[in-house]
């Protein structure tokens, strides 16, 4: 059963833990990689500009409907949620959840929902406990969860309230973690 | 392995079957709304219902209305700010009003209002640029519920902090606090900002073409919809739409499934502000 897509999840500290890993990924990485890093409700070019800036993949931020390309990472625009279809991209503009818009317990649910056994779900630094429900619904649904070293992580909480939330599959340091996602693509994971 | 795939298309037939079952009882039409989305809020009522399942709360609103009319209060809500996307506002009084002023009279529609928030940016925008008095806003929204909320012109204090600073990167020229009316817990906007608002039910879904008019603001409102659905709004919406008039949607939507994409002109991208012109 083959990985078809890698949702990451960031916040505190979720810019330098970001580039580290997008700089790791070559050119030729199919998978699309869709991220939900905590932000302001201001919208603005900023955050995918910063992230373009290390990364060899073409970065947006994508529209209501907009179809999930391989190649290509998507980051989560301000102020809305980001939903998975199969497929596509969908919006909301749901209450926060867990403090949050956009969310990362959406982002992986929802991905858990469309993508099943498909799903790589990487939980990072971060200083509130989203992404701990949705990593429990990826692993429901067969995906695999990997989450950042604690130590290493500039705040350990998010990472922390996952791991105590599910049996994850990994923990990582940063640098490790696009090297893995390049093996499990090709191989499949152990 | 192959139950935990299954499981989830499994949970989407449900979802048709209650889908299908509130239409068929109530006449209330969400088949076509966004999946994902939809699922969300469906699966957030089973516990509040005390249900264990989405067939569990199918039988449930098929025999209780006042189940049904929470399920309906669930589904037909949505979140919006004052000023929200200031951008937006910013472009409206650049881009929009200087067209607007060489008319004597315009009609100005929010379609999907909800509670109102977009209403009272609009008008408070209105009355700064002296504009207020040659306007009439049509505010309509599917849910009387949410109609009656917005109505009232009361929204928390709390929010008004936020409500501050969006009111000012959207050119906001004056005291913002002098728009409302203000308690311990909430406030409640001038009512001189509702003379020239008309609310009145409409459900996008179903309803036909009720006028024409020179702007039209759906932002935000069809992200809830399938896009076989949003083809049939951008049609009304169209047709509701005088030649040159100004359509704007959210920030993140598009006129990829309006079947009359290329009718439109853009007027400012970042704001998705359109003009129809043809």
């Amino acid at each position: 059963m083959a990985f078809e897509i890698v949702a990451i999840g960031a916040s505190l500290g979720g810019l330098d833990a970001l580039r580290t890993i997008l700089s790791g990924l070559p050119a030729d990485f199919r998978l699309p990689v869709v991220i939900v890093q905590h932000r302001s409700m201001e919208g603005d070019e900023l955050l995918p500009k910063l992230l373009q800036e290390s990364c060899a993949l073409p970065i947006r931020q994508p529209e209501d409907k907009e179809d999930v390309m391989e190649g290509r990472v998507y980051v989560a625009p301000a102020d809305y949620h980001l939903l998975l279809e199969k497929g596509r991209f969908a919006l909301s503009t749901e209450s926060p959840v867990n403090f949050s818009r956009p969310s990362i317990d959406v982002l992986l649910e929802t991905a858990a929902d469309s993508y099943g056994r498909g799903v790589i779900a990487l939980v990072l630094t971060g200083a509130s406990a989203d992404g701990a429900s949705g990593a429990k619904h990826v692993k429901r649904r067969g995906g695999i969860v990997v989450v950042q070293k604690l130590q290493e992580a500039e705040c350990d909480v998010m990472p922390a309230a996952t791991i105590a939330a599910v049996c994850v599959d990994r923990v990582m340091s940063l640098a490790e973690i696009a090297p893995f996602l390049v093996k499990i693509c090709k191989e499949g994971v152990t | 392995m192959e139950n935990m795939a299954q499981e989830s298309d499994l949970q989407e037939i449900e979802i048709r079957l209650l889908l299908e079952g509130l239409h068929l009882r109530y006449g209330f039409d969400f088949r076509n709304y966004a999946l994902a989305s939809i699922r969300r809020r469906i699966g957030s009522r089973l516990e509040a219902e005390g249900v264990k399942s989405i067939l569990g709360l199918l039988e449930k609103i098929l025999h209780d209305p006042q189940c049904m009319e929470r399920l309906l209060l669930a589904l037909t809500v949505h979140l919006t700010s004052i000023f929200r996307d200031p951008g937006f506002y910013v472009a409206f009084r650049n881009r929009v009003l200087p067209v607007l002023r060489t008319y004597p009279y315009v009609r100005i529609w929010n379609a999907g209002c909800s509670s109102g928030e977009e209403v009272y940016s609009l008008a408070i925008l209105m009355k700064e640029e002296e504009f207020y008095e040659r306007c009439r806003i049509y505010a309509t929204d599917m849910s009387e519920a949410v109609l009656e909320r917005a109505k009232s012109g009361i929204y928390s204090l709390d929010a008004m902090k936020q409500y501050t600073d969006n009111y000012l990167k959207a050119g906001g020229k004056e005291e913002f606090s002098g728009y409302y009316i203000a308690d311990h817990k909430n406030v409640i906007f001038r009512q001189a900002l509702r003379e020239n608002v008309v609310f009145a039910p409409h459900n996008l879904v179903s309803d036909a073409s009720f006028n024409e008019f020179n702007v039209i603001l759906c932002r935000n409102v069809m992200i809830y919809f399938n896009d076989k659905l949003q083809e049939r709004v951008h049609k009304l919406l169209y047709d509701s739409l005088g030649m040159f008039g100004f359509l704007g949607l959210g920030s993140k939507e598009s006129l990829r499934f309006s079947p009359y994409a290329n009718c439109y002109e853009e007027i400012d991208a970042e704001a998705r502000i359109y003009r129809k012109v043809r």
